[in-house]
């Protein structure tokens, strides 16, 4: 959707750490080195029905 | 007639009689029409006698006038609180009793939670969980000053409800829990910025509010807020935050249990119980044992001798365990119900109190047989 695509932050699933990544970097964690990370919640706004 | 019930009424016998008694019903019908009985197994004459003609061989007029429908009819409030009530209606076909029961719990009018706008969840509980949690928590909102929001409508200050709930547990404390007293009314409307493909149009939020609520009269004295606070919404770890806005809005009980006005709504007819023979002595006492809610009470007739008499009808649940333990048992107590007294218990939610509720109830169902009417004519 987005002209161009900004980078995303994750967050690190070792030590916590925010990482931002672009398309073709490594996913590595930048403070630690662990090599799973998590993406973060949309900051958007999500509508659920209360039912 | 079986040789029991000609015991039960040992007073009545129809060879006894001159003629039929015209324009009176003999006691037996009588108690057919206006009493449940029920035996050890299952109640009989559970039917109301609704045809008019029903006792005319009799002489007996059973169709319903509207003025003795007025000169009988009573209702008796037992109990008013904050949001319960009890009371007595008496004169009055189960199938209007019923029917008022039904309108309280799925055809009153509330506000309640029905769009959820999550900002942030850290949360345990799932988005989808808090939303229907959030649901289900009365508003303390009268549903009269508002409007029904239809699908095609901009919500706006006449018919929704704004709530804010924004929680944070710091790291490093200890778990803290989320009470609905945390759910705050935005007076204004949404803070949330609706999103738009277009940048350069004026930012949108998602209410169109063209005044607060708080300028109304009916909310700068009484704020809106849920019904009670120390409803627990969620618990959270340190570290976790919720934020979110919930939109409330007006509904019936019908589309969803969360907008009934009640916790809920039920009558029972009023127990009679009978002895149909002295119970003395002994079986006075085993009788008084019997009966867990303590319907039945000893007195003293002089000489030694006790005597049982029923005490507190009105506590009976009928359980039946007065007339178990062998038939003579059956034949000593007669269990009964009056078919045309209703005690009639409404739980209010809070939102309104329960004999407002009531007289909405009768409202509407004013409001349906009028319709009824217009059509037919």
């Amino acid at each position: 959707m987005d002209p161009q695509p900004e980078p995303v932050s994750y967050i690190c699933g070792d030590c916590g750490m925010e990482n931002t990544l672009k398309p073709g970097d490594v996913i590595q964690c930048r403070e630690c080195g662990y090599r799973i990370l998590y993406k973060k919640r949309t900051r958007r706004i999500i509508q659920y029905e209360a039912r | 007639m079986s040789k029991q019930e000609n015991k039960e009424n040992k007073k009545f016998s129809i060879w006894d009689l001159p003629d039929v008694p015209m324009g009176q019903l003999p006691p037996h019908l009588q108690l057919q029409r206006t009493r449940v009985v029920c035996k050890a197994d299952a109640p009989i004459h559970t039917d109301t006698v609704l045809y008019s003609g029903a006792y005319a061989s009799m002489g007996i007029d059973n169709s319903l006038h509207l003025d003795s429908f007025r000169s009988n009819f009573k209702v008796e409030v037992i109990r008013l609180t904050k949001d319960d009530m009890e009371f007595d209606m008496i004169g009055i076909d189960a199938a209007i009793a019923n029917a008022f029961r039904r309108i309280l719990i799925s055809e009153l009018p509330t506000m309640a939670i029905e769009k959820v706008l999550i900002a942030n969840n850290t949360s345990l509980i799932q988005d989808e969980v808090l939303s229907h949690r959030l649901g289900l928590i009365p508003i303390n909102a009268d549903p009269r000053l508002f409007e029904y929001l239809s699908a095609n409508d901009t919500p706006n200050e006449k018919n929704t409800i704004v709530f804010k709930l924004h929680v944070h547990c710091k790291p490093g404390e200890p778990r803290c829990t989320v009470y609905s007293e945390e759910l705050k009314w935005l007076p204004n409307g949404s803070e949330f910025i609706k999103e738009s493909e277009k940048v350069d149009t004026k930012p949108s939020t998602y209410t169109s509010f063209s005044c607060s609520q708080n300028s109304l009269q009916n909310f700068s004295s009484n704020p809106i807020s849920p019904t009670e606070d120390k409803i627990i919404i969620a618990k959270l770890g340190p570290g976790q935050e919720i934020e979110l806005e919930a939109h409330a809005v007006k509904g019936m009980g019908k589309t969803h249990a969360k907008w009934s006005p009640v916790a809920t709504a039920w009558y029972r007819m009023l127990p009679e119980v009978v002895l149909l023979e002295e119970v003395e002595d002994e079986i006075a006492e085993e009788l008084k044992k019997k009966c867990p809610v303590k319907v039945f009470d000893i007195e003293d007739i002089g000489k030694g001798k006790k005597r049982a008499t029923v005490a507190r009808p009105r506590a009976c649940t009928l359980c039946r365990e007065c007339i178990r333990g062998g038939e003579e048992w059956e034949k000593r107590v007669a269990l009964r119900r009056v078919k045309d007294h209703f005690i009639f218990t409404i739980e209010s939610t809070g939102a309104m109190p329960p004999e407002v509720l009531f007289t909405e109830a009768v409202k509407i169902l004013e409001d349906k047989c009028e319709r009824v009417i217009t059509e037919l004519s």
